[in-house]
């Protein structure tokens, strides 16, 4: 017999000796295709609110424009008073934009090791724990918010969701499948490994500015 | 790993006397358990969502081949190759395999305790691989050439200096003394690493059968780096991480960094379902997962079954004022705490970790603070009477048990013999009313501290003469 096949004949040996438990109100493949979601905290704020505290709850900062256009300027504003390089990747979708009118040096490509700055969108945002929501894909590279410093995000108003259930809701709508990988984050890198003192920028980004487009 | 569990009672007494390690221990103590309840406080229904948490993965066990099973096709259709193991050999033989088939030179890790619990990284060392732990805290232990202390903050038993020392002599460079300083220098080692290494290996805090995916939490990143930069990337993880649904995911997420950190959600989690895709900006060319068994199934037919569902969050050693005393490393393997003293017994055999189900107070902080509702102290206890069964613990305890247990089924005389000991047991204990040594099996008690003597008068007699007046 197989690996596979001992293990599996283990567990029901071992299941067949318990009387079932836990929640029994649904079989397996009702579960499976049901997906019904447990007890929900009582949300009852304003999903736009709650997002923007959270994120700066989370250590990322957040700025409001109101058109795709105001990009660039709000980008090298930011990275001015923080003192940071202007230049920098951005994803494919931002390519267009007119950087260099703001004094920016933005490459559309994935990020490398030793780029500063990277500047993506969001699948969507996640208002419960301030949370982006990040997708593989073919022009979203995951490096560019993970490689750079500073990782700027940007996200339409219209895309934050209450919970973590709905971006599941949102992903079988529109994409039917999960892409190769979905990354929650939430804020910069950080640890607290050492005297359990929190530091940021531990592997991963040292800061996250969130650009909010009222659209 | 080596176990080291026997000597339980010699490392204990240690660590309390070791002033670096108390230190630490004090320096930590409690910050996880008020951040703990400050973070469940935002949840208004936190009662409900931990029962349901309990139930599912109940449910979970109940149906685990069905799940397995499907998370399997589900993988597999995304392009995952998954190999199921039985032994913790047989885990480091697929993996160095994976590594050596594909010409892999460099690895690079991210936490995972299983891999603690079958020797991986050494295994993979002995057959010529280089292997990084990229987690601060294991990172500064594989440094350190030592195991770790806490599920989820390895080093919390290490203080700066000892970091800024081990560091300056790693790294061969001055020695800082800031801890961020610290902290960022970790980060300019292991940079070039995550960029070149040949291969990936993380564990998974879940299995998502609904969609075939694995899931790892990580706050600093190196979880993204690790399932994302080098060309093959492989998954280990014990079968019991399986959950049916990404709304379960979402369930048992609210719980996760809460009891861990005090977090509301961990800074990254990452999804994984298969390898790059075509057209794909990033990902491995190829992604394994290796599920293993390891004792699981044995404990899942065993009365120590509900230990099963433990989403490693470290709760139960936080809150628990053994732990908080004498820290990780006495219990001699990979978990430490409460979960630990029912685990380690477990998986490693009872008579490898006698004293690990008696080192508790039984004040069930863990049970409470569970997330999902382990009962932490009855496991412990169901141990204990397995000891007595299998007549593993001291003879002289056994005669002691079986004395009184025959004393205190014959009320009268049980009545007369306590009467006697309360009135030695205040001559005994002279004018501080304390007794430094007891007799026989309780001399061992009585080693360490003083035991309180009797004030002379059984508690029968003082109620029957309050009664009277
Ligand atoms: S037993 Fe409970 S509290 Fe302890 S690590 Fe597991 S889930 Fe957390």
């Amino acid at each position: 017999m197989s690996a596979k096949e001992n293990i599996l004949a283990r567990i029901r040996s071992a299941n067949a000796m318990h009387a079932a438990a836990g929640d029994v109100s649904f079989t397996p493949s009702e579960r499976l295709s049901a997906h019904p979601r447990g007890p929900m905290p009582t949300m009852q704020w304003d999903a736009l609110e709650r997002f923007k505290a959270c994120s700066i709850a989370a250590a990322s900062t957040v700025d409001e424009l109101s058109t795709r256009a105001d990009i660039p300027a709000a980008v090298a504003r930011y990275l001015k008073q923080n003192n940071l390089p202007m230049s920098g990747v951005c994803w494919p979708e931002f390519g267009d934009l007119d950087w260099h009118g703001a004094g920016l040096e933005m490459q559309p490509r994935p990020a490398a090791g030793d780029d500063k700055v990277g500047v993506t969108g969001s699948f969507c945002a996640l208002a419960e724990t301030g949370t982006l929501v990040l997708l593989s894909g073919e022009s979203q590279a995951a490096t560019t918010s993970l490689l750079p410093e500073t990782h700027i995000a940007v996200i339409s108003t219209s895309r934050v969701v209450v919970s973590m259930e709905d971006v599941w809701e949102l992903m079988r709508e529109e994409i039917g499948e999960l892409p190769r990988q979905v990354n929650f984050v939430s804020g910069p890198s950080r640890t607290a490994d050492i005297e359990m003192t929190l530091v940021y920028g531990a592997h991963g980004p040292f800061r996250v500015h969130v650009l909010l487009l009222d659209e | 790993m080596e176990i080291t569990s026997a000597q339980f009672k010699k490392v204990a007494s240690q660590k309390l006397a070791d002033k670096k390690v108390q230190a630490a221990l004090a320096h930590a103590k409690g910050k996880f358990v008020v951040a703990r309840a400050k973070a469940i406080e935002e949840l208004d229904n936190f009662e409900d969502i931990r029962r349901a948490a309990a139930d599912v993965r109940d449910h979970c066990l109940a149906n685990l081949d069905q799940y397995l099973e499907q998370w399997e096709r589900n993988a597999t259709a995304a392009g995952t190759i998954v190999h199921w193991v039985e032994s913790a050999e047989e885990m480091n033989r697929t993996v160095l395999d994976i590594a050596t088939s594909n010409h892999v030179r460099k690895v690079i890790k991210s936490k995972s305790m299983l891999g603690e619990e079958t020797g991986m990284n050494e295994y993979l060392e002995r057959g010529g691989i280089d292997v990084r732990e990229t987690d601060l805290g294991e990172y500064i232990i594989q440094q350190a050439k030592e195991h770790p202390s806490h599920i989820i903050a390895p080093a919390t038993h290490k203080s700066k200096d000892d970091i800024a020392t081990l560091f300056a002599e790693r790294h061969q460079r001055p020695r800082l003394d800031d801890i961020e300083e610290l902290t960022h220098e970790a980060r300019e080692i292991l940079r070039p690493h995550f960029l070149d290494a040949d291969m990936g290996i993380t564990g998974a805090n879940f299995l998502v059968a609904e969609t075939g995916s694995t899931m790892i939490v990580t706050n600093e990143g190196n979880g993204r780096m690790t399932t994302t930069m080098p060309r093959i990337h492989v998954a280990i993880s014990s079968i019991e991480k399986c959950i049916p649904t990404l709304e379960d995911l979402s369930l048992l997420m609210r719980l996760l960094a809460r009891s861990a950190t005090g977090q509301s959600i961990s800074n990254y989690l990452s999804v994984t379902t298969g390898p790059k895709r075509d057209g794909d900006s990033d990902g491995p060319d190829e992604f394994h997962v290796i599920l293993v068994d390891i004792g699981r199934t044995r404990v899942l037919g065993s009365d120590l079954r509900p230990a099963l569902r433990c989403i490693r969050c470290g709760a139960c050693m936080n809150h628990c004022p053994v732990y908080q005393n004498i820290g990780g490393h006495a219990y001699g393997w990979v978990y430490p705490g409460p979960i630990g003293s029912v685990l380690t017994p477990a998986y490693v055999g009872l008579e490898k970790a006698i004293d690990l189900p008696n080192a508790a107070t039984f004040c069930n902080q863990c049970g409470v603070a569970c997330p999902v509702k382990i009962p932490l102290p009855d496991l412990m206890r169901k141990l204990r009477e397995k000891q007595t069964e299998r007549k593993l613990t001291p003879a002289g305890q056994r005669v002691g048990m079986r004395v009184w247990a025959w004393l205190a089924s014959r009320p009268t005389l049980y009545a007369w013999a306590t009467r006697i000991v309360a009135r030695l047991g205040k001559l005994a204990g002279g004018k501080q009313g304390l007794v430094h040594r007891l007799p026989l099996a309780g001399a061992e008690w009585t080693r360490g501290r003083d035991l309180p003597a009797p004030r002379g008068k059984t508690f029968r007699e003082i109620y029957a003469a309050r009664n009277r007046s």
